[in-house]
């Protein structure tokens, strides 16, 4: 920019003294000082034992070490897709556009919990289902379940603690039972949701287990009224306890590669079952179940008709983020719900940077 | 931008004052959400809806007021400054005017990448202006780190110079902007 012309009349004022002119400079100093103190201190600069997102997402690191391009946390994974097909009696629950009678494409990504993306395949380890919905009009609802009833931890601190718990020891290679003992000893609530979990058999697969979205929700219908709910992918797929025996061969991958055959089979069907929560029940912490015979709406069937291996499906780059919602959904005040977005956020900016490995599932292993 | 002048003329228009304390004052209020909600796990969902389209709005303004400024007639700068000083305080402004330009286009780059939808509020969602991929959300979103500090470091040495000026040198440097009328000396 060119300079502008020198101004003609000046003010001239008496000089200041080397004291007075020493006292501004000190305030001009105390006002920028305060200003960038109030910046470090918004940044979480200023408390460096605050759990942050990037702290969390450095626990995830630190205990399960650093698998390049993969999520730090539910790293194994296939990419599906198919369609969402709403009979319109989520309608009186919320006006989300979901929920109009009608068809929306969805793509998905069916996961085992943990930062290993070549861990073996166990019906005991936690699955996970991330579901992206495109709606007709450029919205999107996305939402992460897993297949526990519960979660076992009431706030991100509880699921942290666990984490650090959980690190194996570098002598005998697994977690130090006294250190699992204090955490479970400091947080009951844990107790708790794993009587509820034990409690509840793991279904034999991917096909025929059922999703919770475990954190409550706020669901806002066309009149403004705002009811709390949580939902659950309910498979058409009958339910079979698993089985506990290692598999035959030691297949590693044999879970996944039975969903594999059962796409190829035919399509796989869920109800989305919507439970309205009523006055009193516990909205802020999701190791806490409501009680039996809440209200259950079937809003409609989701078909799962196509799947992918992690590295050629585009799930593998989206974030299945549990607070993009669309109008007509909102958070609950649940701690655990607030924080997944940023700690998910965070895992997926560190991961999209790095380069990408070959997942455990092979693009001919989903083909054949 | 323009040496078009009023001999008399000892401040910015009103509306360029005022565009600059309603910028002021929103890039400060985005630079403090920006930096808070990274680091926070409670508040980051509600945080991150008011950055969005706080941002957009920024984009908005600074094309209206780079306009505004190009067709305006400027106050000379102060006798006291000398030429080391006025090409400071130009490539400054400069600098301003870019980042504050480029800062939401990162943004609104960085958030295509990543296939997050962008809304800005209720189902009012703006279109994607980048391709679907993580290597370049990965590299805007870092871009977008350092746009704002750098941003935050150009917002306190304009702040320190302008406060150097007016209590030290006492050449009424702030009466330029001031949003109060000043009268001519």
């Amino acid at each position: 920019m060119p300079s502008e012309p020198t101004r003609s009349t000046e003010k001239q004022s008496a000089p200041l003294t080397r004291r007075s002119r020493l006292g501004r400079l000190a305030g001009i100093g105390v006002v920028l000082l305060s200003v960038a103190g109030a910046f470090l201190y918004l940044g979480g600069w200023l408390t460096p034992h605050a759990l942050t997102p990037a702290r969390f997402v450095d626990a995830f690191e630190r205990v399960n070490g650093i698998h390049s391009g993969f999520r730090r946390n539910h790293a194994k994974g296939v990419g599906v897709s198919g369609f969402f097909e709403s009979n319109g009696q989520g309608t009186r629950l919320s006006k989300a556009v979901v929920f109009r009678t009608g068809r929306v494409p969805v793509i998905g990504r069916f996961s085992f919990g943990g930062s290993n993306p070549y861990v073996a395949d166990a019906p005991g380890t936690i699955r996970g289902f991330g579901l992206l919905f495109w709606l007709p009009d450029g919205e999107e609802w996305r939402t992460a379940m897993i297949n526990l009833p519960v979660f076992p931890f009431s706030t991100p601190q509880g699921f942290y603690d666990n984490l650090v718990a959980s690190q194996p020891d570098p002598t005998t290679g697994k977690p130090d039972p006294g250190k699992m003992a204090a955490l479970l000893a400091r947080h009951p609530e844990t107790v708790e949701a794993m009587k509820i979990i034990k409690s509840h058999p793991a279904s034999s697969g991917f096909d025929n287990a059922t999703y919770n979205s475990l954190n409550a929700f706020r669901f806002i219908d066309a009149g403004g009224k705002s009811i709390f709910v949580r939902w659950s992918m309910v498979p058409v797929q009958p339910f079979v306890a698993a089985n506990t025996a290692p598999p035959a061969q030691g297949d590693k991958n044999y879970l996944f590669d039975a969903l594999i055959a059962s796409v190829h089979e035919r399509p796989l069907q869920w109800h989305l079952v919507i439970t309205v929560g009523q006055p009193g029940d516990v909205t802020g912490n999701p190791s806490i179940p409501w009680p039996d015979g809440r209200e259950q709406v079937d809003v409609g069937i989701l078909t799962l008709d196509s799947i992918d291996s992690d590295d050629t499906s585009p799930a593998r780059d989206i974030n299945f983020d549990p607070l993009i919602l669309p109008v007509g959904m909102a958070p609950s005040d649940d701690p655990v719900l607030n924080a997944r977005s940023p700690v998910y956020s965070q895992s997926f900016t560190r991961r999209a940077g790095e380069a990408k490995t070959p997942g455990a599932i092979t693009p001919p292993e989903v083909r054949k | 931008m323009n040496t078009r002048m009023t001999a008399e003329r000892q401040q910015f228009t009103v509306s360029m004052r005022l565009l600059h304390w309603l910028m002021a004052a929103m890039v400060l209020t985005m630079l403090g959400i920006g930096v808070a909600m990274v680091s926070s796990l409670a508040s980051y969902h509600g945080l991150l809806s008011m950055h969005r389209p706080l941002g957009i709005l920024i984009l908005l303004l600074v094309v209206i007021r780079y306009m505004n400024r190009r067709f305006s007639s400027l106050p000379p700068f102060p006798a006291t400054m000398s030429s080391r000083e006025r090409l400071a305080a130009s490539a400054s402004e400069l600098l301003l005017y870019t980042l504050l330009f480029v800062q939401p286009l990162v943004g609104w780059g960085m958030l295509s990448a990543a296939r997050y939808p962008i809304v800005l509020y209720g189902s009012l969602h703006l279109f994607p202006i980048l391709p679907h991929s993580d290597m370049l959300y990965a590299v805007l979103r870092k871009t977008h780190t350092v746009l704002a500090y750098l941003l935050f470091l150009t917002f306190i040495a304009h702040f320190g110079a302008v406060l150097f000026h007016t209590l030290i040198v006492r050449d009424g440097m702030l009466d330029r902007m001031a949003p109060w009328r000043v009268r001519a000396g």
